[in-house]
């Protein structure tokens, strides 16, 4: 309970983790609830409802005019021009592209880690090449490598696991960066100098002394890695290479770009979409700050 | 002379890394897959005649001798080598006669107009809101412009593009809903051409100066913030000099060096940085035509593109590298 109070009173004065935070139980209980509504294996797949029916909360077909007194069917956010039901694609494609993102993020920041934390420490020839290999590969645009390795690999292939994994093979670049530099300065404290002087060895001091002191930039570069996959998996979607059956957020721009909604006057089929992936990148954005604040004291603004 | 051999050589050597590296990519990614472009081309066309001719097997072996596929994979990328060091990118599959270079040659000018403009337009304008947040005597309102313009920049460029079509193209009627000029009008150098072009380059650029002024913003202010507490400004400010002239000529002045490094790294992003927002606007840049390629699956316009972008990046980089120590005199790559 004291624990908690404390909590709340740090979330008073650290305002950018807590609107984070904040987006983020909303988007958990959006989820959990639309799951209960939604039925996930149909309505966010075509021919689930009418066709480019706007948000209404008793819908009627032509046929049946009478079912308003009946039971008329709702669809708050309305369906798309194949017969999605747009509530389901929210509740559903969210989730979805969260998994992406947390799969490729999580890969990316342990590999990334591991290049960083091996190459700062053991330094020499393997410093250089992966110094040399993480500088040529950030330079490179990652949406053009993903763009190469997803059309090479055929859209029929892609699925949402799939995406994770093509998303992964790119998101070790930043993590291993940031975390080679924290390594470096880290190297030489007194306390890794017991330990070498203790005996310890190499993997072993890695892991048991450095690694607890990293742990919150682990965490800020994990919001940053997720982020990252995030931006990048919607982009590669957007462009037509995503996990074309699956509902995904990226996906569903995809489809509001390719099938022109707004022209058509289906407003509500861009901004479900739209609407969401602002709130889960303000949210990341928002968090990535506040973690900011939490795990380096000189950022916390002088007030 | 401020640079030092060793220094442009090493650099030199790095963009060539790049630059190989992309193209060695580009070959060996598309190896490694169960893929044949070829074959799958040649299906399709076959196909259309509703059933596969006997002799499709030697037709695809005939065609892959041609096209040299049936050599060992270290001979296919030592010519493949020699291909991209002569520029040369290959035909496009789905224009034939044109080249991927025509193609791309075709779309390069309206990409790199857009994101040399927008580009400098949101350092500009990031810059100058970010130094009046951080001023005491400015106005109050520009306490509220930040976290809007951070949450602009927080979500992806194409999506916020998206939004102002639905708005402002589509609503309001207030610019053209997409394209590069309008249909039916022929490109001269006349005025009225020009403002049909700056009309319709205005949407896509206003999407990308909003979701790329917010990172300048912060940045300035925090460089601004620190510059107030030296004692150079409070030195002039006892001077009795004006306010503008204080915030102009000590302030800004210091605080944009920083920035100045950042918008070198942007620069180099001119040519890849739009792709997405492009393809929203059906801007006719090379983003448009990635997306178009990568919907005919058009392999050798996919793959030239990324090459040239990559080789844009590379070489842009270099020449920034070489400036830089121009703008800042403080900065030298002479060796020690």
């Amino acid at each position: 309970m004291e624990r908690l109070k404390l909590s709340l009173r740090y979330l008073r004065r650290n305002t950018s983790l807590a609107i984070g935070l904040g987006i983020l139980v909303f988007l958990v209980l959006f989820t959990i609830i639309g799951y209960m509504v939604i039925d996930p294996l149909i309505d966010p797949y075509p021919l689930a409802g009418p066709a480019s029916t706007a948000p209404t909360l008793n819908y009627c077909p032509r046929t049946d005019p009478e079912c308003e007194k009946t039971e008329p069917k709702a669809y708050i956010f309305g369906t798309d021009a194949q017969g999605r039901d747009l509530l389901g694609v929210a509740v559903a494609g969210t989730w979805m592209t969260v998994q992406i993102g947390l799969m490729a993020g999580i890969i990316g920041l342990g590999f990334g880690a591991f290049l960083g934390f091996t190459s700062a420490f053991y330094g020499g020839w393997y410093d250089m090449i992966v110094r040399w290999a993480v500088d040529v590969m950030l330079t490179v645009p990652g949406l053009l490598l993903l763009v190469v390795i997803a059309s090479s690999l055929g859209n029929q292939t892609i699925t949402v696991t799939g995406m994770g994994l093509i998303i992964a093979s790119i998101a070790w670049r930043g993590p291993a960066r940031v975390i080679r530099s924290q390594v470096l300065s880290m190297r030489e404290r007194p306390y890794v100098m017991m330990a070498r002087l203790n005996g310890m060895g190499g993997m072993s001091i890695i892991f048991r002394e450095m690694m607890p002191n990293l742990l919150p930039y682990l965490g800020a570069g994990l919001v940053d890695a997720v982020t990252a996959a995030i931006f990048a998996s919607m982009g590669l979607a957007a462009l037509g290479l995503g996990p074309l059956r699956e509902p995904t957020l990226g996906v569903t721009i995809y489809w509001v770009i390719n099938q022109s909604a707004f022209l058509r006057g289906l407003w509500w089929w861009g901004a479900v979409p739209i609407v969401i992936v602002a709130l889960v990148f303000v949210m990341l954005f928002q968090i990535s700050i506040g973690l900011d604040e939490v795990a380096n004291p000189r950022v916390r603004r002088s007030q | 002379m401020r640079y030092s051999w060793s220094f442009v050589i090493k650099r030199f050597g790095l963009m060539l890394l790049i630059i190989w590296s992309g193209a060695t990519l580009n070959f060996f990614i598309p190896k490694l897959t169960p893929r044949n472009p070829l074959r799958e081309k040649l299906l399709q066309e076959a196909s259309r005649g509703g059933y596969i001719p006997p002799g499709f097997e030697e037709m695809v072996q005939a065609y892959e001798a041609k096209f040299g596929l049936d050599r060992s994979v270290w001979q296919q990328y030592l010519s493949y080598v020699q291909d991209m060091l002569r520029g040369d990118l290959g035909f496009s599959i789905s224009n034939y006669p044109k080249t991927v270079w025509e193609l791309i040659l075709e779309g390069l000018p309206w990409t790199i107009g857009l994101l040399i403009t927008t580009t400098l337009a949101a350092f500009l304008i990031g810059s100058l809101l970010g130094a009046l947040m951080a001023w005491p005597k400015a106005s109050k309102l520009f306490r509220y412009v930040l976290p809007t313009l951070l949450i602009f920049g927080a979500v992806p460029a194409y999506v916020i593009a998206l939004t102002l079509i639905y708005f402002i193209a589509f609503r309001l009627h207030l610019l053209p809903i997409g394209g590069g000029h309008s249909i039916g009008v022929l490109p001269s150098w006349n005025m009225t051409f020009i403002l049909d072009i700056l009309q319709h380059a205005l949407l896509p650029a206003l999407a990308l100066v909003l979701a790329g002024s917010g990172g300048w913003a912060i940045g300035m202010r925090g460089m601004m913030v620190t510059i107030q507490g030296e004692d150079y400004m409070t030195f002039a400010e006892a001077k009795g000099l004006k306010n503008w002239r204080l915030f102009y000529r000590y302030g800004v002045r210091n605080a944009l060096l920083p920035q100045v490094t950042g918008l070198a790294l942007a620069l180099s992003f001119i040519v890849s940085g739009s792709v997405l927002v492009e393809l929203v606007m059906g801007y006719p840049g090379i983003g448009t035509l990635l997306a178009r390629s990568i919907n005919q699956l058009d392999y050798f316009m996919i793959y030239g593109i990324v090459f040239v972008i990559i080789t844009g990046i590379a070489i842009t980089m270099f020449i920034m590298d070489m400036i830089y120590p121009l703008l800042d005199p403080r900065i030298s790559y002479e060796s020690k």
